[in-house]
């Protein structure tokens, strides 16, 4: 079966109509199917529409994103309470050990994210991953440090990168790997980020899963519980009304 | 007996506002495959250029059938050559140069 690859992590200026534009042709281009921009939390409804319409005219499917990036576990629950209903993917991004203890469990969350490339900050241990693997969150691994950072820098993230990549499959936490492009010229193609990540020791349908299956299980799953007629998993309203 | 060694064509778009000569386009690969997998990893890899059309922006490179895999890693961690930035991204990799002048152009059209 064909792979539909999907990238989660665009980040154009949303200001910026002629880059976001640029880069959403880029990701049509590229070969991918489905892409997530990250908005700003109080973004309006009209930016929105503007940029699905955008992603229509590209002939890409456009699913939108929050990044969280709260300072304590209880800032982190009141955004999850105001936002969750608003965005098709949250991905929250961990800074603190306790932030990131908390995405792990609450079931709100789909993506979890490690940004710093100190490896002192970087909290996807094997406790993380208990926790995230009952929540069904998944490990989000961008390309673009890996691609900005030289030197010892990149040697020690890749290191981190490995091992975080062994752990999440030893706990079967879905991994997702996107691009985090803020730019054109830091955009690659699915085959290329999957490539990049088997640099992380994953094998070839792992890291394939990552850029395709992974991503779009997230989308499908969070489309379905936003719909008027969910109720809860398994179960969703089919008729209404006074002959049921 | 000696087992012939088996290579692969790479078709590369290079994706950048300049134009680099093919020298400084060579280097920039190799630097990138020495940076990610070490000298030895690179002597590995058989690396040869064989085509560089600075009009259309493509390039064609060989590389050994076992360090595709590689080369691709490498190709696509390319962000700059000097202080111009600029994108890799590979079109079509085949056995054959003929095959793979056939599969550059259904992906370009």
């Amino acid at each position: 079966m064909k792979r539909h690859y999907t990238d989660l992590h665009l980040c154009p200026s949303i200001q910026d109509a002629k880059q976001t534009q640029e880069m959403i042709d880029k990701a049509a281009k590229l070969g991918y199917r489905l892409t997530a921009i990250t908005f700003h939390s109080n973004c309006t409804e009209q930016e929105i529409q503007q940029i699905k319409s955008i992603c229509a005219e590209a002939n890409i499917d456009l699913a939108t994103r929050v990044d969280l990036k709260p300072n304590t576990p209880g800032e982190l629950i009141r955004s999850l309470r105001k936002l969750r209903r608003k965005f098709e993917i949250v991905a929250v991004i961990c800074d603190t050990k306790n932030v990131s203890r908390q995405a792990a469990k609450d079931r709100r969350v789909d993506l979890l994210n490690f940004p710093c490339t100190d490896f002192h900050r970087r909290f996807f241990d094997m406790a993380e991953a208990e926790l995230a693997s009952s929540a069904v969150a998944s490990l989000e691994i961008e390309i673009r440090p890996l691609l900005t950072t030289e030197g010892a820098a990149r040697i020690r993230l890749l290191s981190s990168l490995r091992k975080e990549a062994a752990t999440a499959k030893d706990f079967h936490v879905p991994i997702v790997i996107s691009s985090g492009a803020t730019n054109e010229l830091l955009m690659r193609k699915p085959i290329e980020l999957a490539t990049l990540a088997s640099l992380f020791d994953l094998d070839k349908k792992s890291t394939l899963d990552a850029v395709s299956k992974n991503p779009q299980t997230i989308v499908r799953t969070n489309r379905e519980k936003l719909c008027p007629k969910f109720i809860a998993p398994g179960i969703r309203l089919v008729k209404k009304g006074k002959d049921c | 007996m000696l087992k012939r060694t088996k290579r692969r064509y790479l078709a590369l778009q290079i994706d950048s506002p300049e134009i680099f000569d093919s020298k400084e386009f060579i280097d920039a690969i190799w630097n990138a495959v020495t940076k990610l997998y070490g000298e030895y990893g690179a002597s590995q890899t058989s690396l040869a250029m064989i085509d560089y059309n600075t009009e259309r922006r493509l390039a064609i490179i060989r590389t050994a059938n076992t360090t595709v895999d590689m080369v691709r890693a490498a190709l696509a961690s390319i962000t700059r050559i000097g202080n111009m930035p600029l994108a890799l991204h590979v079109l079509a990799v085949s056995g054959t140069i003929k095959a793979l002048h056939r599969k550059a152009k259904q992906q370009i059209s």
